[in-house]
Parts: C-alpha cells; structure tokens; sequence
C-alpha cells in the first residue's frame, strides 16, 4: 500500500512513547508552512490513536491519513498530517 | 372621540423597550458565562494539583500536562508536599520508588521492607522507562516548560522544605498559594488532583 502526500516536513518519533509523538507532532507541525503536510513516523502502537485523537480536537490540522507497515520485523506508523491554509 | 389613551403614552412600545433591555442583559451574561468557559480562542483550560513526588507519580500530571498543551490548552500544574520535587532540578532526577505497599510487586511486604528493596524496585522501573522510549521526568518538565505550560511551586512548601527558587527549573513559577491554585480551579474546565 503505497501512499502519497506532498510531504513537506518530516518528523521521526520511532523509539518513543506517550506522550512524546503527540507532543513532538504538535511542535513540528507549528513549523510547517499553511498547507503543508507533515510525515510522523513512529512505532508506538498508541500513537494511532493519540495523534488522531489530538488532530480532531485542535484547530488548523487535519489528518489525511495513518499507515501501518511492517519494516525490518518492526511495526512502524505513518501519520499524515496536514496544516490547513 | 373619547378613546382612553392615558398620559398619551403606548403601553406596547414600553414593553417593547423591557424586553429589549432584558435581551440586552441576558446576552451580556452569556458572553461573560462563555468567556469563563473558553479561555479567549476557545481552547479548554486545565489545572492540575501535584501532591506526589514518587517516580510513577510524577508521570500522571506532566503527560497530561505536556498533552494538553499539545492541545492549545492553556495549562498549569499547582505543585505542592511531594509535588514539588518533581519541580527541583536535583531531586526530580533521583525520584525513587517504593516496594512497600505497591500490590504490583512481586515481592510481599515483609520482604519489600527490607533494606535496599526501594532502591531496586527504583532502578528496575527506571531500566524499564529507559528502554521502552519513555521520557524522564526531566525531559517532561522541560517539555511542558517549553510549550507553554505553567508550572507553579506552592510558596508554603517551599518553605517547609526549604528549598530555594534556584533550586527548582528555570521558568517554575514561585511565590503562589492555596488562593492562586483556587482562581485557577475555579475558572478551569478540568481541575486533577494527583
């Protein structure tokens, strides 16, 4: 399944836990310009629910989408997130 | 022509008038409801009070408090007796953790009462929070300092422990009291007690 976005920032969250790639999420994508899309990668099962979770309930971001891989006997997660303009 | 009209006035435009001023009044008070309910932009607002200083109890209040503010909530942490390590930049980072009394050690009392069993079930939890990618305490402080939260350390406590301002992480928000915690209860949406 291959997904594509004009991904303009990029965020690496993989090693981390709650709460860390909801808040580190939330910092990258105040950098990324009015209708941009931010890439997060984690592996932090919890962070599907959570970003979603977050991105519903704050003003300006929309979740275009999470995608769920298999990377080196790793499960890891891509969540798109988009500043609205 | 003998039509009664009183003093010449019409009582339907004086109603009118009242019903206006009263439709005046009661909107006034909604916007004054609803500004005490939304803080300005419509972000929620959330006080938490910090009374432990333990390792597992530091974590409720900072993940919460670093969340919301990932939220644009407008956040502060009222730390008080134990909480307050949490804010001194020493202790926080030796917060330790007992086996005594936590029915999720494997151990019984008798033998978690034994010297030295805190101090190992303090570096196993901390060995488990250092793999599994789970933040420090000292990582969350600065965190929550960082995106905007506003920490608070209890004046009193402050004193009874006698710990300086300078002891505490730069940006801790001193001098405040049961009142100061209070104001911000009262005009909160979500108040904790940790």
């Amino acid at each position: 399944m291959s997904v594509e976005f004009d991904v303009t920032e990029t965020l690496d969250v993989t090693g981390l836990n709650c709460p860390l790639p909801v808040v580190k999420t939330k910092g990258a994508i105040d950098e990324v310009e009015a209708g941009g899309v931010l890439e997060v990668t984690a592996t932090d099962p919890g962070s599907v629910s959570d970003i979603d979770g977050w991105a519903s309930s704050t003003a300006g971001v929309e979740l275009l989408d999470q995608v769920e891989t298999e990377e080196d006997g790793e499960t890891v997660y891509r969540h798109y997130v988009r500043r609205d303009e | 022509m003998s039509t009664e009209t009183g003093d010449g006035a019409d009582p339907s435009l004086d109603d009118a008038t009242a019903v206006r001023e009263q439709v005046e009044a009661l909107e006034e008070r909604l916007s004054t409801v609803e500004s005490r309910t939304e803080s300005g932009d419509g972000s929620r607002k959330m006080t938490i009070i910090a009374t432990k200083g333990s390792l597992d109890m530091a974590y409720p209040p900072l993940i919460l408090a670093s969340t919301a503010a990932a939220f644009d909530w407008d956040v502060t942490v009222f730390a008080t007796f134990w909480g307050l390590d949490v804010l001194h930049e020493e202790h926080s980072k030796n917060l330790k953790l007992s086996a005594v009394g936590n029915p999720t050690m494997s151990v019984p009392n008798l033998v978690a009462a034994l010297p030295g069993m805190d101090a190992m079930a303090t570096r196993m939890m901390a060995r488990k929070i250092d793999e599994n990618g789970t933040a420090s305490v000292e990582e969350l402080v600065e965190l929550s300092l960082d995106t905007g939260v506003e920490l608070q350390a209890c004046q009193m406590t402050m004193e009874l422990m006698d710990y300086d301002e300078d002891d505490l992480y730069d940006g801790v928000t001193t001098g405040v009291g049961a009142a100061t915690a209070l104001e911000g209860m009262a005009d909160a949406d979500i108040q904790l007690l940790v």
